[in-house]
């Protein structure tokens, strides 16, 4: 079995379910209360990005493929849930309200009721098109998948077929963000232009639970994802798939002379991958309460590259454990909470000089620590990298430097 | 005997530079065919061209007993096909095991879904122990490859080449950095190995190629300028001018 | 109308029966007094065609200054009076005249052909304004009658006018169409305020289109031009059909005839199923509580038996024909024009794009290393331009030395990044990619502490302010031009570095083969260094630039960075023609595309992306790739 193969699964299936038993023994709806429900929230929410980065990990850290994109697949997610968050929570405004009249609505009086709250925003009351399954919840929990997925198939699909690979890929990835942000930015392409969907932390048919409860819920959602997806991953890198896309990582040409499809590889990790991420956004902005395409922007998904770098790339708690601790200290940081730092002669206002510290440390822990955080928990398990004198351990960009090597 | 792999009439320019020159050749299968040519000849372009990684301009590569075109196929589809390729500098994935390096190599299904499915079984356990006994690495198993010594990843690689089944393989300078005993076991190796299979060795060494006891192909100038036994390409004029050099 | 200007005619063709103005005014004293639009004109008339004086009175009587004193009229001028008949100063009240807006419309229409008779050229000019603001059919025969205009620039503007007016006023259809064909290549908005109102169309619908109809275009119901509905409430409107209640109607009825819990014998509870409510309706029609509605069969045979097509209000097709001929040829010479204009401003888009993007593609060249913190240098020029006006008053002296300013900061900041990242960093291209967008969130950072959010001004001196206009709409602002102007002379320079420096023999010895450079004695570390610099400095001047035009903020850099990437990608890394091609590209690709959909610039980058990654599928080496043997392993 493959978790015999890595301890580690174990443990971080233990943390996790310390940590989830934890929040909720704190929790305002279940416990003393310690933690405020916004608390329990940022914690949810950063669950979720650990969910991302890890797929991240998948597409980058493993497979040497830096996607600058994969948090338009997240978005995309919380889009698709958002639909129907929104669509059906208007509709029951709106039957609320039709309902005081005399005579019972048309399901047709019911859609345009609808449509005109939804769309008032962006002066239309019609329904798009890709709105015509938002009313149907198990449709919509396909399509968190399915669109993002499909997107992943097509674009990785061009991409790969025509070996754009290395920093071009990354470029495009960007690009394809990009143009997804500017997408959703247009008041006519459906989706509220940059308005955005809101209101999505209220539950359709679960308007008489308190946010309390329903955050600590999304919590444990977000918990059991993340532990699934991190079975799942592992299982994954640990057999023979898992050795095929790192020899890809490291020397994909050699990988092509045995026999393997590169190409094949690559676009099952970036659509298995983005899938992922959907899954991932998907529970982040009910928690969030509102999406708009700034979700989007390019930098967001260098963000997530960061995280996993952070933490370290090509070991999956690497990738989580980056994505919570850059993601925490940075609403801790930005939130104003930090203590002002007194140099005598300037104050440092972390509100101000967070992301130039963020910049900094990220630019020392490319160059001296390669490992990232991850190589505090190798210097506990006692695991050193093999001297190679200075070569990486392969001829590909996305190859593992020698430091970032385990034992 | 009909020919199990067959390039006809390539050719194939760098930037002007032709680097493979109306190119024919031919190799049956269960033959040791040793190539050889002075730097620039052409040799790696032409396994390049024969394993899908350079498209030629023009010519013909046509494969085993149904004569299909390789000029469509993706390196991958022609490795699949039986081609296995050896390179100069050992090639191992270093970042893994011994085994890992093995079990990838393994003649078995190469999409992505049967790989995830893939389990290993006690055939393939014993399949990689034994391949690793014929390279003598059957004490590194767990190492990874990372850690061996050159000489030990080039039979690495040479164990993944025979792990793959190919029926034909290409050997790009085997002997490179081999000691003296090495060299000879890997010319038994190659030896015993084209009873059955089709092999080309690309050899810069003479004394190698003498030792493996086989026809011999001249490239010059991305073309062939001579074939027969050793000595019988040694005694042409036209090769001591450009191969040695005088 | 027609009458009015027959008299008009007359009265101008035989002034010896003019009356005196006096007895005019005497005899239409009350009308005067209170005049109404609609009785008024005759009035006016006469007054125009009493001779000697009659000008005053008019236009004193517009401007409100005519009263009655007792019972003369008498003109007020300031504080002071004078009779409007013999002009002798008049003491005492002066009852003040307040024509209304309409009755002064005609007053003034009157006064026109005594200014375009007028000595003084500045109220000849006038009045052509006037008439070319508003004109009524009275102006036509008052530029034809009156004397030839000695102004030679005034004399074409009244020619044009006559020519215009005609076209508008004329009876006679020949002389319309002569009108119309001797603008024959003209585009001007009159002209075409002009002719745009003869294409005017009313919609009609009834069994059979009138015989002497001039038809636009026929309309079948159902389509495009004319949905289903709206075909109908024409046919009601006409009173040719029985109005159908909307599904809103329906609802109102059902709701106004709710009785016990049913209406029309269906329970009110499924009233949600849209064919019950049919059912209700119907009920209540045959009990003749509401009004019974067209059935779907008759609207389709109703629709059917009429006939339906847009009309032109102007009776005379060769009229219309030959104004929408014309129109269409303008229309043809107006996009001539605007493709021009738009080539311009995609040709400054295009240098834009590549002073952003050839610092990115020599470093991309020479090291395959992707510079994210490019766009933050491209800031840093531009606030250092902005710093160096602070010092400098004068703004040309200031741009001059911000300029090599810029390049030497941004060139030092080059070789600082590159001394202390980028060499420790080499063949790892992602790495090197994100430990430079580390770089770059930090610099970002940074200049938001030192210059806070908000946008600071880099103005351009004023002999770049303006524009330079080539025709009717084809213009182009002058820092656009100077923007260009500075992508020709790096592009120089780069190629005069290239290929004639000792610099640039090193630089493309490293880019095509690095280790056989290096064993022939150059030292790739430090090309590497000076590539980086350089790139770095172009990037700081490129800032500048951008600056004049755009606002300087510190997310100046990552507006640009991406299309910087797209260009260099799209264009290739072989060479600086490669990065020219790219920028031209692109730049020329989201000014097209912003013309298929001028509302949406979102739309266009969008789809230019979406280009781009397809364009990638057929050249993913960009445009002009890297060849040999090197650049295929």
């Amino acid at each position: 079995m493959f978790i015999r193969k890595d301890p580690s699964i174990l443990v971080f299936l233990a943390i996790l379910a310390l940590f989830t038993i934890g929040a909720t023994l704190m929790s305002e709806a279940y416990g003393s209360g310690a933690l405020p429900t916004s608390m329990i929230k940022v914690l949810g929410k950063t669950l979720c990005l650990a969910l991302a980065a890890l797929a991240m990990d998948l597409v980058w850290g493993y497979a040497g493929i830096l996607s600058l994109g994969h948090m338009a697949f997240f978005a995309l997610g919380g889009y698709m849930i958002g639909m129907w968050l929104m669509y059906a929570r208007t509709g029951e405004i709106v039957s609320a309200t039709l309902s005081r009249a005399a005579i019972p609505p048309t399901p047709a009086e019911l859609q345009d009721g609808i449509a005109s709250q939804i769309f008032g925003v962006v002066g239309s009351s019609d329904l798009p098109l890709a709105w015509t399954f938002a009313g149907s919840l198990p449709i919509q929990l396909i399509l968190i998948v399915a669109v993002p997925g499909l997107l992943a198939l097509v674009f990785g699909w061009l991409a790969f077929r025509s070996r754009v690979n290395g920093v071009y890929l990354s470029i495009l990835t960007q690009a394809m963000t990009l143009a997804l942000a500017l997408y959703l930015f247009q008041n006519d392409s459906g989706f509220r232009g940059n308005n955005g969907l809101s209101g999505l932390q209220n539950i359709p048919g679960l308007t008489d639970v308190p946010q309390a409860d329903i955050s600590i819920w999304f919590l444990w959602a977000s918990a059991g994802a993340l532990a699934l997806a991190y079975v799942l991953a592992a299982w994954l890198v640990s057999g023979k798939f898992g050795s095929v896309i790192r020899a890809i990582r490291d020397d994909e040409s050699r990988v092509r002379f045995l026999g393997y499809s590169v190409e094949g590889y690559k676009l099952t990790i970036f659509t298995l991958t983005a899938m992922l991420c959907a899954i991932a956004g998907a529970l982040y902005y009910p928690q969030a309460g509102i999406i708009n395409p700034a979700e989007l922007a390019p930098i967001a998904s260098i963000y997530l590259a960061v995280w996993v770098a952070i933490g370290g790339r090509g070991r999956l708690y690497g990738a989580v454990i980056g994505a919570v601790v850059v993601s925490l200290l940075s609403s801790w940081f930005t939130g104003g909470r930090a203590p002002d730092l007194s140099l005598g002669f300037y104050t440092i206002d972390w509100v101000d000089w967070w992301q130039v510290l963020l910049g900094l440390s990220f630019v020392l822990v490319t160059l001296f620590a390669p490992r990232g955080l991850s190589s505090l928990i190798d210097l506990a398990a006692r695991l050193r990298h093999p001297s190679r004198r200075g070569r990486d351990l392969g001829p590909d960009v996305g190859a593992l430097r020698e430091r970032e090597a385990k034992a | 005997m009909t020919a199990l792999l067959e390039v006809s009439g390539v050719s194939k320019s760098f930037d002007g530079f032709k680097a493979i020159n109306n190119l024919s050749f031919s190799i049956g299968e269960a033959e040791l065919r040793a190539v050889i040519g002075p730097n620039g000849a052409g040799k790696t372009t032409f396994m390049d061209i024969v394993t899908g990684k350079t498209r030629p301009d023009e010519g013909e590569v046509r494969w085993g007993e149904k004569s299909q075109s390789l000029l469509k196929m993706s390196e991958a589809r022609i490795a699949q096909a039986g081609i296995g390729r050896k390179f100069q500098r050992p090639t191992v994935f270093e970042d893994q095991t011994v085994t890992e390096n093995l079990i990838m190599a393994l003649k078995a299904p190469r999409g992505p879904f049967a790989v995830m499915r893939w389990k290993p079984t006690r055939d393939t356990d014993e399949r990689v122990s034994d391949l690793a006994r014929q390279v003598g690495l059957a004490d590194q198993l767990d190492r990874r490859a990372g850690e061996l010594s050159h000489g030990q990843k080039q039979w690495l690689e040479i164990g993944m080449l025979l792990a793959q089944e190919p029926r034909l393989l290409l050997v790009d300078e085997p002997a490179a950095g081999m000691t003296l005993a090495e060299r000879e076991q890997t010319t038994a190796l190659l030896r015993r190995l084209a009873e059955t299979h089709a092999v080309v060795v690309v050899e810069h060494d003479m004394e190698f190629v003498r030792r493996l006891n086989c026809k011999v192909t001249v490239l010059h100038q991305g073309s062939v300028l001579a074939e027969g036994s050793l000595d019988h390409v040694s005694a042409n004029p036209d090769v001591i001018k450009v191969y040695l050099g005088r | 109308m027609r009458a009015f200007l027959l008299t008009i005619l007359l009265l101008i063709a035989q002034p010896l029966w003019a009356q005196d103005l006096g007895a005019v005014l005497d005899a239409n004293r009350d009308q005067i007094a209170k005049p109404s639009r609609q009785t008024i004109g005759p009035v006016i008339t006469e007054i125009a065609a009493a001779g000697e004086g009659a000008d005053r009175v008019l236009a004193a009587w517009a401007d409100r200054r005519l009263g009655l004193a007792g019972d003369r009229f008498v003109i007020v001028e300031g504080d002071s009076a004078t009779d409007a008949v013999t002009g002798e100063s008049v003491t005492g009240d002066v009852d003040g005249l307040r024509p209304n807006s309409g009755v002064r419309g005609l007053i003034a229409a009157a006064l026109v052909q005594f200014q375009l008779t007028d000595p003084d050229p500045v109220r000849r000019r006038a009045a052509l304004t006037a008439i070319a603001r508003q004109s009524d059919e009275s102006h036509l025969a008052a530029l034809r009658e009156a004397p030839a205009e000695s102004d030679p620039i005034l004399a074409a503007r009244r020619d044009r006018l006559e020519r215009l007016l005609t076209i508008q006023y004329d009876t006679d259809t020949d002389a319309r169409l002569a009108a119309i064909d001797s603008f024959d290549g003209d585009a001007g908005t009159d002209l075409q305020a002009v002719l745009n109102p003869l294409l005017a169309t009313t919609r009609f619908a009834g069994p059979e289109l009138p015989a002497d109809a001039n038809v636009a275009r026929a309309l079948t119901p159902d389509s495009e031009n004319l949905p289903r509905a709206e075909a109908y409430r024409l046919l009601v409107d006409a009173g040719l059909a029985e109005p159908r209640p909307t599904d809103a109607d329906i609802k109102a009825a059902l709701t106004a005839n709710i009785a016990g819990d049913a209406v029309g014998g269906v329970p009110v509870a499924d009233l949600g199923d849209p064919d019950r409510r049919d059912d209700a309706y119907t009920a209540l029609a045959e009990a003749g509580t509401v009004p019974t509605a067209a059935t779907a069969d008759e609207v389709d045979s109703a629709l059917e038996a009429n006939a339906f097509a847009d009309l032109f209000t102007e009776p005379s097709s060769e009229i219309t024909d030959a104004a929408r001929a014309s129109l269409r040829g303008m229309q043809t010479r107006e996009g001539i024009m605007q493709a021009l204009d738009l080539s311009l401003d995609a040709l400054s888009l295009a240098s834009i794009y590549f002073l952003a993007a050839i610092g990115l593609a020599i470093t991309f060249g020479v090291m395959r290393v992707i510079n994210m913190a490019h766009g933050e240098f491209i800031m840093m020029g531009a606030y250092t331009g902005y710093v160096t006006q602070t010092m400098i008053a004068d703004r040309t002296l200031s741009l001059i030395v911000a300029l090599p300013l810029a390049f030497a900061i941004t060139f030092g900041a080059g070789v600082l990044l590159y001394q202390l990242v980028i060499r420790h960093l080499v063949k790892r291209p992602l790495e090197t990619l994100l430990a430079t967008f580390g770089v770059s969130i930090a610099l970002q950072q940074l200049a938001k502490n030192i210059f806070g959010t908000q946008a600071r001004p880099l103005t351009a001196p004023a002999w770049l302010e303006g524009s330079i206009t080539f025709a009717d709409g084809v213009s182009i602002s002058t820092i656009r031009v100077a923007i260009f102007v500075l992508a020709l002379l790096f592009l120089g320079l780069f190629l005069f570095l290239m290929n004639r420096t000792r610099l640039g023999l090193q630089v493309r010895a490293v880019t095509q083969n690095p280790g056989m450079a290096a064993s022939m004695g150059i030292n790739p570390d430090r090309i590497a260094m000076m590539t980086f610099g350089l790139g770095s400095g172009i990037a700081g001047i490129a800032g500048v630039a951008i600056g004049l035009f755009a606002k300087v903020t510190s997310e100046l850099g990552s507006d640009y960075i991406v299309q910087s990437f797209m260009t260099v990608v799209v264009g290739g890394v072989g060479n600086i023609w490669g990065t020219l091609a790219g920028a031209a590209l692109i730049g020329g690709l989201q000014k097209g595309i912003e013309v298929l959909n001028p509302s949406n610039t979102l739309a266009a980058q969008t789809y230019m992306i979406l280009f781009i990654i397809i364009f990638i599928q057929f050249r993913p080496r960009g445009i002009m790739p890297q060849r040999g043997r090197m650049a295929e392993a």
